[in-house]
């Protein structure tokens, strides 16, 4: 043990340098989000909450062909459909069980008319199960209300298809 | 009815002292998160109240309304008897803190005796808290630190004789009064900073928060409590906190005295002198909890028993002897 050290240990030299970057330090901005009222960046392809969409007249986009019902690794989308009068092929029920889902983006990828997305909106947290299983209506509610956003990212990520 | 008035105005005393106290501890709960988050450039508590100031509040809501669990092979009463007295002995302590020359609950002549005795009671909330859970890591984290706390207890009781030696009186505003030429800080420096230390060693703060160890110990003697016991632990440790401050800023930072003496501080009144400097050492707590890595067991007590106790016993042979002969010995 020599000289320097003592003098070090004995007058807290690391201690008071370390000190001084401590309060040096908490001046600097902050390296965290300010969460509830800041966002982070999200990706375009950001596997969220599911949406079915229409078509900007209004009619539905979900063609009843089942390709996500079948490719869905969890099975957590169950579909029933009937022919409409006018020959179209619609759904009756489309539910989806966002518990069982394990939001993999395979029911996105499978859709030949891009009806089912997974929208940016990761906040859907609720106080019962009974209010995560989707059905229909939720799911174009949700289309409705992210139209802007979903379409926005759709062609944003079309590129890269 | 003499007697009924005596009492009520002796409660409306206690109660002026305890509830800035209580008050003061949720604040420096909240103080103390936001300069570890600020150090490592988090945010910290900012979002109930304004800049998260009722932090603390919402916590001890959440605690009240949380289920308390009692182990089914634990000593019931002890159990139950703990955090009441760790919380108990860290407030009681606050009675004889002088917090201006006439407001002092009680101005005894043995004042710093008196809260060197309560503040070592105080292991025993930590001793019955740990061995009545009986279970593994409480008890360990307890006897770690029933050792530690005596040890520390020992260098701070040879530095407070330091103090003592110049001030040649127990009362805690006759030390104050003392320093009224200069602060004891200046001729006493070394002492200071190994009060600090040991203060930090004594209420169970990083580096020496061995006791709680998260790592090694779960939470150490707390593992096992919750709700508004685990609280309770939890505020007296901070109220403990607070009176070290309060003990290190009236034995060396001169109480509630201005720090020079000119007109412009006999404005500020002498309490707020007093709580500006328990917030800077509570300041230097909060940062030092930020920067440092918890010490091993062995170093701990090595720091104790052979470096700070040997250390602060020369120094009362050498203010002793400088005091004698230079003939300034207080007498009183």
């Amino acid at each position: 043990m020599n000289i320097i050290r003592i003098f070090k240990t004995v007058f807290l030299i690391d201690f008071l340098t370390g000190l001084l970057i401590a309060i040096k330090e908490s001046f600097k901005p902050k390296k965290t989000l300010n969460y509830p009222f800041e966002k982070g960046k999200i990706s375009p392809r950001y596997r969220g909450e599911h949406a079915l969409r229409r078509y900007p007249n209004g009619e539905e986009r979900c063609i009843a062909c089942k390709l996500c019902e079948a490719v869905c690794p969890a099975q957590a989308i169950t579909i029933e459909s009937t022919a409409r009068e006018d020959g179209s092929r619609k759904t009756t029920r489309y539910d989806i069980d966002m518990l069982k889902c394990i939001y993999c983006g395979l029911c996105e990828e499978s859709c030949p008319v891009d009806a089912i997305v997974q929208g940016p909106n990761f906040e859907f947290a609720t106080h019962t199960r009974e209010e995560l299983y989707y059905n229909k209506e939720k799911l174009l509610e949700n289309g409705d209300r992210w139209e802007n956003v979903l379409a926005a990212n759709i062609k944003a990520d079309n590129p890269y298809r | 009815m003499e007697y009924i008035v005596l009492l009520f105005s002796e409660i409306y005393k206690i109660l002026y002292v305890l509830i800035p106290v209580l008050v003061s501890v949720a604040m420096i709960v909240w103080l103390d998160r936001r300069i570890w988050a600020f150090v490592q450039k988090r945010r910290g508590p900012n979002v109930v109240g304004p800049f998260g100031l009722f932090q603390t509040l919402a916590d001890a809501l959440k605690y009240i309304f949380k289920e308390i669990i009692i182990p089914a092979s634990s000593n019931k009463i002890i159990f139950i008897l703990a955090p009441i007295v760790t919380m108990t002995l860290a407030l009681v302590a606050w009675a004889v803190i002088p917090f201006s020359e006439d407001y002092v609950l009680a101005d005894i002549n043995v004042g710093i005796l008196y809260i060197f005795a309560i503040s070592s009671l105080g292991v025993y909330g930590i001793i019955m808290g740990g061995w009545a859970s009986n279970s593994k890591y409480p008890f360990l984290g307890s006897i770690r630190s029933a050792a530690q706390m005596v040890s520390y207890e020992v260098s701070i009781g040879v530095i407070i004789i330091n103090v003592l030696l110049c001030v040649g009186s127990l009362n805690l505003s006759d030390i104050v009064l003392a320093q009224e030429k200069i602060w004891f800080v200046i001729p006493l420096f070394p002492m200071f900073v190994i009060f600090f230390i040991s203060s930090l060693a004594e209420t169970n703060r990083p580096p020496f928060d061995l006791p709680e160890a998260e790592a090694e110990l779960v939470a150490g003697y707390q593992t096992e409590y919750s709700g508004m016991m685990y609280a309770m632990f939890w505020l007296g440790e901070y109220a403990n906190i607070l009176l070290m401050c309060a003990l290190g800023s009236i034995l060396f930072l001169g109480g509630w005295l201005a720090p020079m003496d000119i007109p412009l501080f006999d404005i500020v009144p002498p309490p707020v002198w007093l709580i500006l400097k328990i917030l800077f050492l509570f300041v230097l707590f909060a940062l030092i909890k930020a920067i440092v890595p918890r010490y091993r067991y062995d170093q701990l007590m090595r720091l104790g028993w052979k470096v700070f106790l040997p250390f602060s016993l020369i120094w009362v042979v050498l203010t002793s002897g400088y005091l004698l002969y230079f003939d300034l010995l207080p007498v009183y």
